[in-house]
């Protein structure tokens, strides 16, 4: 499916300028878990849809913000290609907008980037009504602002995200996962001296007692890598979507969970709850209903930051909170997209 | 919007300088005159003043006091840059950021360095090398660039395609904002809270703030790397080959084409044993484990084979690899030997479309009577025309600078950029008239004000006024409608 919505979004944009009136912009509501909740008109972007271009061989597609995951994922496979950043899709409705919006990334991200990493352009409906276009569809491009990488990530909260291009990867000829007993300290120990050398990884999961790995690349080079780092070769290899969609055991939980973001080789926090790593260290996640300023000082003293990701109302503040001056930069800018603040306010913090 | 500068510093402002920084500010045209231009030297402005600071609280104190007296400052690294980004501004004062020179940390475990923005790009590679690691970014000037101009100006590399460019493998910048304020964009893990100010302040060209410290990625070093060399008769079956090699599921380290005026260039300085009849040759290095490296290497000679090349060669070990790669790293100034001067471009376009492009340059170089000799990061399509001209005869550097204008308008109407990897500076204000409309023209500018709402960080840089573009003629024509409607034209 394909439409072009441009013209009728705009419209309702400069209607809610013109009344002051907040809108939540809203595609397949498949993170809508994610942030803090926003009081708004519903601004449904779901059906400005349809991949606009996809240049096998240039490694760039580009495609609107309606546009089913499932779909540009499937479209990308036909030509034995993905996205670098494997993003989750949490459920059917993930949409490529909300991919960016949300720059939330999967398993892959540490070895193959990030959303923003990918994004090499996009066209964007301000708060201020005007559709602009930034960046392109070229991997080298340093004319003007790095606006399209600033919206990977921003929730909405500077425009809507229309349409993007994103640079693409060839599917790797050969992917096998490893799993090996490990405790926390020898898990981060052993993917720090593994992720110092050359070797192939492409997702690595820790439970405390197992470390998966996954292991993506040429026949030889993943043959060779198996060999060296040890472990029992698993056939089953449904757990890394099971990740990338937060649908692990692990999750399933009634209590606050966290994420921790830290420098790979930081030591396990001296935290209450229970973790699961990913990323190769960077990533950690944490069950906890140890006070929230106890959680984000243990994260920034290791150079990172906390995000509190479920078992939240979408009141409390989410993300770590940034210091004044940083805030005030964050507000100046929002205005500069979005003058009256009616795109998504408070989705970030309660004061932008 | 900006006020104008003054005519020249105060005695007032000289006063509070040297008392912010003793014994490290220049004055007067003798002592300034080092500072006059960057790597682009056909632009010239002697600064009024130059401050050094060396602590961040000096660099602070200079920018607060900028801020306080109104007075335009331009940041400058190790002035190598392409664009004129460095170039000083009349009435401002240059601050030259080369003192904060040191690597604050290595941090092996988490493969980051923590480092002062005056740090050499290669000097961290260097300092990685006993942890068998290395900062990916390779800008040709990495010798002697620093890493915060490499921040400033996003630069890139032969080796953008795998490794991706600066803003791809910096985690964390902390920057003084004009008046003062020192923010830490990013953080030492993949991501940091907030907008993501760090991908936007990256290739922001000193206009958004001045850099104090870096913390790059370091990756580990490829066990092997090996590169393969392919003659073509046609410069459209080398664009096709490398189409053909990343259709295959290949991601070269770098995959670099030069054509016959540049491959001729390079064998008569450095002796490459390029084959000098050929109308175009290819570079393609493969890097990984050694077993990665082993099969990809027989799969990609294949496919050069298969799309046409004359001849096909692989490098046999590293001293072979290294005589492959002296010719294309030593093209400019390889051209520089047949010409009294050659005005190098930068822009990007979508690979498909390079044998077009080829074509019309070489078109143009007609019609303007210059020589042209293209080399091209083919890989992720970054053209760099460099055409040859001579600065002494009347009238042909603006000749050669509308040449290079036009090839780069070309380059827009591909679908591609007017930069790649050097930065707008001023040299391609007017061309960022035909790459953006008024409306994104407008959208830069007030995130410009967000972070400095007087306009005195490197002032008249990158982001063109409408006025400029409105009297440059060579408008953004957008579905059809006239630009820059409010500017009244004669």
């Amino acid at each position: 499916m394909s439409s072009d919505l441009t013209a009728p979004l705009r419209d309702r944009v400069l209607g809610a300028l013109a009344a002051r009136t907040p809108l939540a912009i809203r595609a397949g509501g498949s993170k809508a878990f994610h942030g803090r909740a926003v009081q708004g008109e519903a601004l449904d972007v779901l059906g400005h849809a349809g991949i606009v271009e996809h240049a096998p061989t240039e490694l760039v597609v580009t495609a609107r913000c309606g546009t089913p995951l499932a779909e540009l994922e499937a479209a990308l496979a036909a030509h034995g290609q993905m996205l670098p950043f494997e993003p989750p899709h949490f459920g059917p409705g993930g949409t490529v907008g909300g991919m960016v919006a949300s720059g939330l990334s999967g398993p892959r991200r540490p070895w193959g980037g990030s959303v923003r990493d990918a994004v090499l352009g996009v066209q964007v409906l301000t708060g201020g009504g005007e559709v602009l276009r930034f960046g392109g569809q070229v991997m080298k491009n340093v004319a003007g602002y790095d606006v399209a990488r600033l919206l990977a990530g921003s929730l909405g909260s500077l425009g809507v995200i229309l349409e993007v291009s994103l640079k693409v990867l060839p599917r790797p000829a050969k992917e096998i996962t490893l799993v090996q007993e490990a405790d926390h300290a020898t898990a981060l120990a052993r993917l720090a001296a593994w992720q110092g050398r050359a070797w192939p990884l492409s997702a690595s999961l820790h439970d405390g007692e197992r470390l998966w790995l996954r292991l993506s690349g040429t026949h030889a080079g993943v043959n060779a890598a198996r060999d060296a780092l040890g472990g029992e070769e698993l056939a089953d290899t449904t757990l890394w979507t099971e990740a990338r969609d937060q649908r692990l055991a692990f999750f399933q939980t009634g209590r606050p969970i966290w994420r921790l973001s830290l420098p790979p080789a930081t030591p396990m926090p001296d935290l209450p709850g229970s973790w699961l790593v990913e990323w190769g260290g960077a990533q950690r996640w944490l069950i906890s209903d140890a006070p929230a300023a106890l959680i984000r000082a243990a994260a920034s003293l290791a150079g990172g930051h906390a995000t509190l990701c479920r078992g939240h109302d979408g009141t409390d503040e989410v993300f770590q909170p940034l210091p004044a001056p940083l805030m005030a930069l964050h507000r100046r800018l929002k205005a500069s997209f979005d003058p009256h603040g009616i795109l998504n306010p408070g989705v970030m913090y309660a004061e932008l | 919007m900006a006020s104008s500068p003054p005519m020249s510093l105060t005695a007032d402002f000289l006063a509070a300088l040297h008392a912010a920084v003793p014994g490290r500010v220049l004055t007067g045209a003798e002592a300034c005159r080092p500072y006059e231009c960057d790597g682009l030297s056909a632009y010239r402005q002697t600064p009024d003043a130059v401050a050094l600071p060396e602590t961040v609280e000096e660099a602070r104190a200079i920018l607060r006091l900028c801020h306080e007296h109104g007075v335009p400052v331009v940041a400058r690294g190790a002035g190598t840059g392409l664009s004129g980004g460095a170039l000083p501004v009349q009435g401002g004062l240059l601050l030259g950021m080369a003192k904060f020179n040191r690597i604050l940390q290595i941090d092996a475990a988490n493969r980051s360095a923590r480092v002062q923005p005056g740090v050499r790009n290669l000097a961290i590679s260097e300092a990685a090398a006993a942890h068998g690691l290395y900062y990916a970014p390779d800008p040709s000037s990495q010798i002697a660039c620093s890493i915060g101009g490499n921040v400033a100006e996003n630069s890139g590399g032969v080796h953008c395609l795998k490794y991706g460019l600066t803003v791809h493998n910096v985690l964390s910048a902390t920057i003084l904002t004009i008046d003062g304020e020192l923010l830490t964009l990013g953080s030492q893990a993949l991501d940091g809270p907030g907008l993501d100010l760090l991908a936007l302040f990256t290739g922001s060209e000193g206009l958004l703030g001045v850099i104090v410290e870096v913390t790059v990625k370091l990756l580990p070093r490829p066990e092997r790397a090996q590169v393969l060399l392919a003659a073509y008769d046609d410069v459209e079956k080398a664009g096709a080959a490398v189409a053909a090699i990343i259709a295959a599921g290949v991601i070269p380290a770098g995959l670099e084409m030069m054509d016959n005026p540049a491959i001729r260039a390079a064998e008569a300085f450095v002796h490459a044993g390029y084959p000098e009849d050929a109308a175009a040759i290819l570079l393609c290095e493969l890097d990984g484990s050694n077993a990665e490296v082993s099969e990809e290497i027989l799969r990609v000679r294949q496919l050069l084979l298969d799309s046409g090349a004359t001849e096909v060669r692989t490098a046999q070990d590293e001293a072979q690899r290294m005589k492959f790669w002296a010719g294309r790293k030593n093209a400019f100034p390889a051209v520089g030997r047949l010409s009294p001067d050659y005005y190098c471009m930068d822009g990007t376009i979508p690979r498909q479309h390079l044998a077009h492009v080829l074509r019309e340059i070489e078109r143009l170089s007609d019609e303007y009577g210059l020589k042209v000799a293209n080399v091209f990061h083919a890989g992720d399509g970054n053209l760099h025309p460099l055409i040859l001209y001579d600065a002494n005869r009347p009238g042909e550097l603006e000749k050669t600078e509308e040449f290079g204008r036009r090839i780069l308008e070309l380059c827009v109407e591909v679908g591609g950029t007017v930069t790649g990897e050097h930065g707008v500076g001023v040299e391609k204000l007017d061309a960022m008239c035909s790459q953006f409309a008024a409306p994104e023209l407008r959208q830069f500018m007030a995130v410009k004000a967000a972070f400095d709402p007087a306009g005195l960080l490197n002032p008249g840089k990158a982001v063109p006024t409408l006025h400029r573009c409105a009297e440059a003629g060579r408008m953004h024509v957008h579905g059809g409608a006239l630009p820059f409607p409010e500017i009244p034209r004669f």
